[in-house]
């Protein structure tokens, strides 16, 4: 490979913080300037990725377009990045929500030059995460992504922003602490910090350390990981960030938040936990599954019992990301067998897919919020007849969130279930009941917005979704589209890499 | 005149310059009738010239050698001493210019030279009498210089306080030297010892005259429990004098106390080095904790000479070269350092009209060089950085350690800490409070410029370049043992 | 004969102080010129020793000797190692932004900036001492420009009692560590100061065990240790902006690396032995600091007190006596001393311009002051260790040493992490964000040269942060010698 294809995930991964820097020399005043030169910098990662994608061969076990530099040498840390079919479809996630969240952020007024930076900076974190394939890289990009997204919120958010963000900041920074201690652990240890290296050696290891056996060890850490990723995911009972969080941020925010960063949780189970916990992770297999059957249901509940458009969409992400927890779950039990495959399959489809239809639903939540100013669901109703390009993309994404067959939610859904169910049938079959209450809180909101007499006050002008909006939501809609009909683009490339690991 | 003679003679070279000066000023005195006749500068000029004559010709041989029938001895350790009196006599003959109480009477640097004189005999002294006669020589015109300014009450009694004061130490101290004689039939320093081995003395008669005697050499030094005439007198006394006082008449006193308890007392060490030990602590203490309370910054001075002696006393009764090294150092840095800090007090004095601390105000927005002036010189008395305070009680707590007085260099150190703050508060006073005049700009003539930056100078280089200074200290050192 | 660049990067500033006071005191141009012209002298000097040194061959390089005072041993011996040239280079630094951000004094500024450099002169001569009579000497030579710079220039209320207690609290620190030090020549054979010797000297065990504590302790205290710390805030909080971020930035890591050069390495049994105790009293440090920040509502305390805090981190390491903690240690002290010299430097701005540290009756600088905003901001991350910053390069390695002697420790000091995060990102949103009251409508923005101070220090915490290579080799290189002398023990 010449210097360039050699560098293309490098390339993707710091573009968008090249070009943060480079805004930071153009004076504050130039608003429009930064809104098209940020999406136009932002485009550039989703282009390389394309090509990865184009140029990724499935079949091929472990990683590809591999990079290796020496970074941290005193602390046997490099910079280390790749991708395979899991992170390979996270990326595009990020690649193509960054440009459209910033698109979205076009009705952002204030302060646009911190706010594109900070946008762009968090790219940068989040892909890092998924590129990354040394354990200290890992940590820091995960920290990383944590400094914009608190900014973000503070800054540009709502009422309670101030609350919010520093509950998130604290609770995910409280929560890596121990994911930090663990992986210091695990670097004195091991004396490496590759993850390739260490998914060989790690599940081995036995020696005691300090005196303390290498089973509490690897017990302790293995804890340490689950709880800054279930903090992240967020597992249910560690989700208490989320709402707040997910509903003062600035639309874009919340679409990035719920759409790329709760995926770096269940990530880091996929990359890390399970293959470097085998033994642990099955042993504790069933209380995560408990867990993620309760906040597919709770979730639900909660988002049913919701009066705000906003926090219902935020609650509803701690419902569909508890499938995917429920596949790891399976996943993690079954350990190389046919129905760990499926699940996982179905875990990292729905964590793209509820990237994208979370992604949209906030979006569009965002899209009624400018103009209602308003994100009571009891302010809203009978806007169908105001708005019908708005009510029918609505209808569409929430459908497309329900999981509805046709759409990419089903196959997602269905492979997490089909694959879960074997394993752990009890918690399946609850899942599966949560999903009824995922169709009332779907379709209790559609009515209550659009459907009903018209709400007296929106009797004057509301405007329509324009073209700029349509177009932020359009690929979403129809990647779900595509995803639902012709899944095996995508899958194809999940399942090679997947059938490998588990 | 044989070659014998010829040598002895070019020995005292300079303390024959000395007299020879002394009577030249005299004679000016009386016959120069001009309104500004310069007596300063004249002195410091043949104070200089003596130094030359001192360094070419009364220059010690390899070995110490008994000259004029055993009354001296001729080693580094007078010859440094000398040099160090000499010093201290032609800065203190500049601070004193531009003073009219004491420009316009010639004798008082007469009266100077002559008090120089006597130091330089003690410092060479070897013989009981010629000891005592030197100490009285330096003394007496020392008394008169103390209460020189007649009109002047407070400097009066400064002058009477002393000689009271000095004459009953002294008296003591004779009446030591005679038992001295007495037991050890003779007068010459450096056969007592022997002397008193051989006559098997008992101890505590020995211990009776070495306390006597410390009595006398006590007072010269302004040891606690000799020192209650030092506040008073320094107050009292015209500054400069005080300056004078402090440094070198304190040096001298220290010449003979090394000389006689290292010649006199060698087998009775461990006796004396405590009793110098306790000396030196009680006059650390007072020293430092009676400075705290003062409010004139010449009594705090007093106090803290006081003080400051108890830290080359710790060098005393270390018994060793290094001891005696870091003793002989310590004089030369506290000469330049205490020189520059009374004779700021002086310009100051002068100037603004008050000694009290709080006068002091402003002095850096007045006159910053007075001020840093000021900070040299206190900051080496505190043993700070870059200046010679700090090497010099550096030197004097290691070879406390080296003899074993841990519990004395423990002392010296906490004794210093407790001076710091006092120093400090003056600075802050000069630095941080503010007054009415401090627009005004403080004159300072050329002669004191001169003597101040001499001394400044001279207290940083000794702080810094340790070399030449040092050879000579433990030359001087070497020389008594 | 090779250049003595150490020595003429220790005696630039000296020599540029004294010229300036011979200055005319109202001549405020030349004064701060010369001043600037000196520090970046200096700053640009240290870089080139910082770049020149040779981490693969390491040892002790740039070494001048020349006998002193043979008698006693004491030699003029400059020299510097992996671990001292990154500090040589941060009191270049924090000189070089001192400067600029006093550019603005009005009272008596010839005073201040000869005193400033001064102070300069004295770190940079410790931290380049091959000689332990000399080392002490330079680290003396402080005591009386702190004492000055805060008593006259420092904030009117506490002044006074600042800097009498920092000044007394470090003296007798000081005169603790001189006994130390006396013993040690006394109990070396050869009877020398030469730092080099005595690294070789091989003092008894039981004399190792005795003087270390008097040695190390007496050194710490000027790093900060608990719970000889207290003079710290006062201290710091009470001083001009400028000496305070000397103060923190460059003289706490002084009294550490003292303690390093002198009790650690000279006494490396001693070290062994009492690693435990300043192991906890590090942990103290590192929790107690956090936690008394927290609850602070004067903006300049909190930075004193996270200043504590943050060294704790370096006991911490030292105590380790491996590889990880020490360079990690290493790292922390370059790392804090120039994200501190930043706080403390916008804490200044602030100061000057609302006439209030009180944090209820600030708020929403951001929108007047966006640079010092910034530079709060960075410096915030770095003090909470977030990856991406230099404080995470040097506090991650501590940790990992950490782990290596006590996991309790490594446990308990990592909540100080959480505390920080919070503590900084509390006073960052009510100080810089939220409303801006009434009366600081008019306050103007940040001058040039406090912009410059700013986004050099910003440049170098990321810089780090990034490239963790531009530091840690060379931090390693002298470890290794360090880790060498302790083996032995």
């Amino acid at each position: 490979m010449n210097s360039y294809t050699g560098h293309l995930l490098s390339l993707i991964l710091f573009t968008p913080s090249v070009a943060a820097l480079l805004l930071l020399f153009f004076p504050s005043r130039w608003t429009a300037f930064f809104r098209w030169a940020t999406f136009a910098a932002s485009l550039v990662p989703f282009a390389v990725t394309i090509i990865v994608w184009s140029g990724y061969v499935p079949a091929t076990s472990g990683f590809q377009f591999t990079e290796r530099m020496q970074w941290y040498a005193a602390l046997q840390s490099s910079y280390v990045v790749g991708v395979d079919g899991i992170s390979l479809p996270m990326v595009l996630l990020t690649t193509l929500l960054i440009p459209l969240a910033i698109l979205a952020s076009f009705t952002i007024k204030e302060r646009v030059k911190a706010y594109m930076i900070l946008f762009l900076l968090l790219e940068t974190g989040m892909l890092g995460v998924f590129l990354s394939l040394d354990l200290l890289l890992f940590f820091v990009f995960w920290e990383v992504g944590l400094v914009p997204m608190y900014f973000l919120i503070a800054q540009w958010g709502g009422a309670n922003r101030n609350y919010a963000s520093l509950k998130f900041i604290l609770y995910t920074v409280g929560g890596s602490l121990g994911l930090l201690l663990a992986i210091q652990v695990i670097g004195v240890v091991s004396h490496t910090y590759d993850i390739g290296s260490l998914m060989q050696t790690w599940p081995q290891m036995n020696q005691p350390f300090m005196g303390i056996p290498a089973a509490t060890i690897k017990a302790v850490a293995f804890w340490a990981f689950v709880v800054a990723f279930a903090i992240k995911v967020p597992v249910w009972p560690f989700h208490t960030w989320l709402p707040d969080a997910h509903t003062e941020a600035p639309t874009a925010g919340s679409m990035i938040l719920a759409g790329v960063l709760l995926k770096l949780g269940a990530y880091g189970f996929l990359r890390l936990v399970l293959p470097l916990y085998p033994r642990e992770s099955q042993a504790f297999a069933w209380a995560l599954a408990a867990l993620a059957t309760a906040a597919i249901i709770f979730g639900a509940l909660a988002a049913w019992a919701q009066t705000d458009f906003k926090k219902l969409v935020a609650y509803s992400s701690i419902n569909h990301m508890g499938f995917v927890i429920l596949g790891v779950a399976a996943a993690a039990w079954a350990a190389k067998s046919l129905n760990a495959t499926i699940a996982v399959n179905g875990a990292v489809l729905q964590m793209f897919n509820h990237g994208l239809s979370a992604a949209g639903m906030f979006f569009l939540v965002g899209v009624i919020y400018d103009r209602t100013h308003t994100r009571n669901l009891s302010d809203y109703g009978g806007l169908y007849a105001k708005l019908p390009i708005y009510g029918g993309i609505l209808v569409f994404t929430a459908l497309a969130s329900l999981g509805l067959p046709g759409l990419g939610g089903f196959i997602s859904e269905f492979l997490v279930v089909r694959g879960a169910w074997p394993v752990f049938s009890l918690a399946t079959t609850l899942s599966l009941i949560g999903l009824f209450f995922t169709g009332a809180y779907v379709l209790k909101a559609l009515k209550q917005v659009l459907h009903g007499p018209l709400n007296k006050r929106w009797q004057g002008n509301i405007e329509e979704i324009n073209p700029r909006e349509i177009f932020v939501i359009a690929p979403l809609m129809v990647l779900m589209l595509v995803i639902g009909i012709w899944p095996a683009w995508i899958l194809n490339i999940i399942n090679q890499a997947v059938m490998k690991l588990f | 005149m044989n070659g014998e003679t010829a040598n002895m003679l070019l020995a005292i070279i300079p303390e024959i310059g000395m007299l020879v000066l002394a009577g030249t000023l005299m004679v000016l005195d009386l016959v120069w009738h001009a309104p500004y006749r310069r007596l300063g500068w004249i002195t410091a000029g043949g104070v200089v010239v003596i130094i030359a004559l001192s360094a070419a010709f009364a220059r010690p041989g390899l070995a110490p050698q008994l000259i004029w029938g055993g009354m001296l001895r001729l080693d580094d350790t007078g010859f440094v001493f000398r040099l160090i009196f000499l010093a201290g006599a032609g800065l203190t003959a500049l601070f004193a210019e531009g003073n009219e109480n004491l420009d316009r009477h010639g004798e008082f640097y007469a009266l100077m030279l002559v008090s120089v004189f006597g130091m330089s005999l003690m410092a060479s002294a070897a013989d009981l009498v010629m000891l005592y006669l030197a100490i009285e020589t330096t003394s007496i015109p020392l008394y008169i210089m103390a209460g020189f300014y007649i009109k002047d009450q407070k400097s009066v009694e400064a002058g009477i306080k002393y000689l009271l004061f000095g004459g009953m130490t002294s008296a003591i101290m004779l009446y030591g030297f005679t038992l001295l004689y007495g037991f050890g039939g003779t007068t010459q320093i450096y056969m007592l010892a022997e002397q008193l081995q051989a006559g098997k003395v008992p101890l505590f008669a020995l211990a009776a005259t070495l306390l006597l005697i410390l009595a006398g050499f006590g007072f010269k030094v302004s040891a606690v429990p000799f020192h209650f005439w030092a506040p008073d007198v320094y107050e009292g006394a015209p500054t400069p004098v005080a300056g004078f006082l402090s440094t070198t008449s304190k040096a001298a006193g220290f010449a003979v106390l090394l000389r006689v308890m290292v010649a006199v007392y060698p087998t009775q060490a461990q006796l004396w080095m405590t009793v110098v030990g306790v000396l030196a602590v009680v006059s650390m203490f007072l020293g430092n904790l009676l400075a705290l309370a003062q409010k004139n910054i010449k009594r705090m001075l007093a106090y803290s000479s006081i003080a400051q002696a108890g830290y080359i006393l710790i060098g005393v009764a270390a018994n060793s070269t290094l001891g005696t090294t870091g003793a002989i150092y310590y004089l030369m840095a506290y000469l330049a350092t205490n020189l520059a800090a009374f004779g700021i007090v002086t310009v100051v004095g002068k100037s603004v009209g008050s000694d009290e601390i709080q006068a002091y105000s402003g002095l850096s927005r007045r006159s910053p060089g007075l001020a840093l002036g000021l900070l040299v010189a206190l900051l080496s008395l505190g043993g700070i950085p870059p200046f010679a305070g700090f090497f010099g009680k550096l030197v004097v707590f290691g070879a406390a350690v080296q003899s074993g007085l841990v519990w004395l260099a423990l002392m010296g150190l906490i004794n210093s800490m407790i001076a710091l703050y006092y120093y400090l508060v003056v600075l802050k006073v000069v630095y941080l409070l503010r007054s009415d005049v401090e627009t005004k700009p403080l004159p300072v003539s050329i002669t004191w410029k001169v003597a101040l930056i001499v001394c400044v100078a001279g207290v940083i280089v000794l702080g810094t370049i340790f070399y030449p200074w040092y050879t000579a200290a433990s030359a001087a050192a070497a020389a008594l043992f | 004969m090779q250049f003595p660049i150490l020595s003429v990067i220790i005696f630039i500033p000296l020599v540029a102080g004294l010229a300036i006071l011979l200055m005319p005191a109202g001549r405020r141009d030349w004064i701060r010129e010369t001043a600037l012209g000196a520090a970046s002298l200096t700053l640009l000097l240290s870089f080139i020793v910082y770049v020149g040194y040779d981490v693969q061959s390491g040892g002790y390089q740039f070494t001048e000797m020349v006998p002193w005072l043979p008698a006693l041993g004491i030699s003029y011996h400059m020299g510097v190692d992996g671990i001292s040239v990154p500090l040589v280079l941060l009191g270049g630094i924090v000189v070089f932004c001192g400067v600029l951000i006093s550019w603005r004094v009005e009272d008596r500024p010839r005073e201040f900036f000869a005193f400033l450099l001064f102070l300069g002169t004295s770190v940079l001569g410790v931290f380049c001492s091959l000689d332990l009579f000399q080392l002490f000497f330079f680290f003396e030579l402080a005591v009386f420009p702190k004492y000055l710079m805060i008593v006259t220039w420092g904030y009117p209320k506490t002044r006074e009692y600042g800097s009498m207690k920092l000044t007394l609290y470090l003296f007798v620190g000081s005169m603790v560590a001189l006994l130390g030090v006396l013993a040690i020549y006394f109990g070396s054979a050869a009877r020398t100061f030469d730092l080099l010797e005595l690294e070789k000297a091989g003092f008894p065990l039981a004399f190792q065990r005795m003087w270390f504590p008097l040695v190390f302790f007496g050194f710490a205290v000027l790093g900060g240790i608990f719970p000889f710390h207290s003079w710290a805030p006062d201290g710091h909080v009470a001083a001009p902006t400028a000496i305070s971020m000397l103060l923190a930035g460059v003289e706490m890591k002084v009294g550490a690396f003292a303690a390093l050069r002198v009790a650690i390495m000279l006494l490396p049994g001693g070290a062994h032995a009492w690693a435990p105790l300043v192991l906890a009293l590090g942990v103290v440090n590192v929790v107690y600091g956090a936690l008394i920040a927290l609850v602070q509502t004067d903006f300049k305390y909190v930075i004193g007190f996270s200043s504590v805090s943050h060294m704790g981190l370096v006991l911490i390491g030292f105590a380790t006596l491996n590889k990880e903690g020490l360079l990690g240690s290493g790292i922390q002290m370059f790392s804090h001393g120039v994200m501190t010299a930043l706080f403390f430097a916008v804490v200044g701005m602030v100061y000057d311009r609302a006439h209030t540290r009180d944090i209820p009756k600030l708020g929403g600088l951001f929108s007047k002051m966006p640079w010092a905003g910034v530079g709060f901001i960075v410096g915030g991350l770095v003090s909470m260790g977030m990856p991406g910053f230099s404080g995470f390069i040097a506090e991650f390695p501590i940790f990992m040493g950490a782990w290596q002697v006590s996991p309790w420790v490594a446990i308990i000091a990592i909540t100080g992490v959480l505390i920080t995060a919070a503590y900084i990102l509390l006073v960052l949103r009510r100080v810089f964000f939220g409303e801006l009251p009434a009366e600081y409508l008019r306050i103007e923005d940040v001058s040039v040269q406090d912009k410059v101070a700013i986004a050099l220090l910003v440049v170098i915490m990321i810089g780090i942060g990034l490239f963790p290579s531009l530091i840690s080799p060379m931090v390693q290189s002298g470890v290794n010698h360090v880790l060498s002398l302790l083996g032995g023990a």
